[in-house]
């Protein structure tokens, strides 16, 4: 602990319950819910690599033996790639096309004065908490007017929409922190309104850049029911219809299941094992960082 | 602030408002307009509130209100073990930031994924089931998923399993800016672990905590369609049936009525509507406690 070193911190740690009475409850609970955590997983893992005829004899224990013959199976199953492959052009495109409009207008927001403005970001920032269910009845009929339902840009237009909101709130915050001084001696040498967004504020913003864009991809590339609605077409799946569809065609031959879920988790996990610093500062950015 | 012409704003801004509009502006204006029509394609005769007379008659609806209302139960539990994990690992106990990663694991997955993991697992025949029977305790291998009583419990289940990661992220951040000296002070006066976490830590992370549990107010009224979706499909019959599926029932599915959808659409819009204040409220008053 950072405290230790003088001798009221020695007295503080001992009374904090650090490795005294405090310690074995303390571990117990935190074993008890990592196990809630893990056990499904565990499942999902263990399960995974059995028959399907010893998963039916023995659905606790350990594969005997390991067989990894499910995962072809799903593979073949279910078309994953086209579905990977559909789930990122979607979440590229409109994670894009969403941080370019926000920067945009958070810009506007946070630099430049102009009537009604403390009243717009307030309601762009609330619809961050309306749900898409709300709005999907009249896109759907708009998309399928314009031509645009079961497409590509449609569903990206829709998407960026959705996550809009929480870009502007926080990209507004966070133009708001640099300094005006770095700005006001580029306005000195020269520079257009434009040249500072795109040379000073993004560039100083990378980390809030980069925390939006984790969360927004995350959001698009979990969701079901925009996907559900507007993309109505085999060729056009999703990664989260697939699987939601693939679940339930294997329902009765539970290993290729579970080998199609992880299979189908491997790309959020793994980036989560490389970004965690930007998954959790990201989920927190929206409440307590602001 | 810069020196702009008077244009130069609405041109930054032109772009976003086309996008909002687009998907939000509007279609929350179109709604209220479809929920008083008989929607047939694209539109349709007006009806006043005939669509809303409908609905409000009609008793699955009800029972999908009533559903969302049991959901809620599970925001204050929900609060309570993310609180409690929370307080347990900001002592900073040994492993602390692995017990932080994997108990955050939950909400990366997918929900779809996390559905069908369960209904796997909770199926009469499943390995929830299995283990209980192991050990003795067979009179609890319930049918999770196809009993009508249980079915609910068992969603609401699964949506705490996932977001409580959430709040543990949540509260640990806010407790990890608290000032370390009220907390010393608290301990040399000699306040046990209790005194400090209802007198120290609980005051100070108030506003975190009602932001967490107003969030999943909203979570629990109007974002579970995926948990139902994919682990129960509102059933069995509609005992697992919530608002968002009923819209999309109505409006996507079987009956092909926008205009009933559209009518529980906006009161559901309503609803949010009505959480928006203090959850902006409580979002400024977080960031004056991060700034003092």
């Amino acid at each position: 602990m950072s405290r230790e070193g003088t001798g009221e911190a020695e007295v503080v740690s001992r009374s904090a319950g650090q490795g005294g009475w405090l310690a074995v409850p303390r571990h117990a609970v935190l074993l008890f819910a990592t196990f809630l955590v893990l056990a499904p997983l565990a499942f999902a893992i263990l399960t995974s690599l059995k028959t399907l005829n010893n998963y039916g004899l023995d659905k606790l224990g350990f594969p005997d033996p390991v067989f990894w013959g499910n995962f072809p199976t799903a593979l073949r199953g279910g078309r994953f790639f086209l579905w990977f492959l559909n789930s990122a052009i979607l979440s590229f495109g409109s994670v894009f096309l969403s941080t370019a409009v926000a920067a945009l207008g958070a810009y506007a927001f946070a630099r430049m004065e102009f009537p009604g403005r403390g009243a717009l970001l307030a309601v762009i920032s609330s619809l961050m908490i309306v749900p898409p269910v709300v709005m999907l009845i009249p896109l759907f009929i708009l998309l399928t007017r314009t031509g645009l339902n079961n497409t590509y840009w449609g569903a990206i237009l829709v998407y960026a929409g959705l996550v809009t909101p929480f870009s502007v709130y926080m990209l507004t915050n966070f133009f708001k922190t640099v300094p005006f001084e770095i700005i006001e001696s580029a306005v000195m040498d020269g520079a257009s309104s434009f040249e500072i967004l795109r040379k000073i504020l993004l560039p100083l913003s990378a980390p809030a850049l980069i925390t939006m864009v984790v969360v927004n991809t995350l959001w698009v590339w979990n969701d079901l029911l925009v996907a559900l609605v507007l993309l109505n077409k085999d060729s056009l799946r999703t990664l989260m219809v697939g699987i939601t569809v693939f679940g339930s065609r294997y329902n009765s031959d539970v290993p290729v299941a579970m080998a199609g879920m992880l299979m189908a988790s491997v790309p959020m996990v793994l980036l989560y094992l490389f970004g965690q610093r930007y998954f959790i500062r990201g989920m927190v950015a929206g409440a307590v960082k602001g | 602030m810069l020196r702009t012409t008077r244009l130069a704003p609405w041109l930054y801004l032109t772009p976003l408002l086309l996008v909002l509009g687009f998907t939000f502006g509007y279609p929350l204006v179109a709604v209220f307009d479809f929920s008083l029509r008989r929607i047939r394609g694209a539109s349709g005769p007006f009806i006043g509130l005939e669509n809303y007379r409908q609905v409000l008659k009609d008793g699955v609806f009800h029972e999908a209100v009533a559903h969302n209302a049991v959901l809620l139960l599970a925001v204050p539990l929900m609060t309570f073990i993310a609180l409690i994990l929370a307080v347990l690992l900001f002592d900073r106990p040994r492993g602390w930031r692995t017990y932080r990663s994997l108990l955050y694991v939950p909400f990366i997955l997918a929900t779809p994924v996390v559905g069908v993991i369960f209904s796997n697992m909770l199926q009469l025949n499943g390995v929830v089931n299995e283990g209980l029977r192991t050990i003795g305790l067979s009179p609890l291998a319930l049918d999770w998923i196809g009993n009508p009583r249980l079915a609910l419990w068992t969603v609401m289940a699964v949506v705490v399993w996932r977001e409580v990661g959430f709040g543990i992220v949540l509260f640990l951040a806010r407790l990890m800016s608290i000032n370390e000296d009220l907390l010393d002070a608290a301990r040399v006066d000699g306040a046990s672990w209790w005194q400090r976490l209802r007198h120290v830590i609980v005051p100070q992370t108030k506003s975190v905590i009602e932001f967490f549990i107003v969030v999943s107010i909203i979570t629990m009224l109007a974002w579970v369609f995926a948990y139902v979706y994919v682990i129960t499909h509102g059933g069995p019959g509609t005992a697992t049936m919530v608002m968002e599926l009923y819209i999309f029932n109505f409006a996507f599915r079987m009956s092909q009525l926008p205009g009933i959808a559209s009518a529980v659409a906006v009161l559901l819009f309503l609803v949010t509507l009505a959480f928006m204040v203090p959850l902006f409220r409580l979002r400024s008053a977080s960031e004056m406690e991060e700034m003092s």
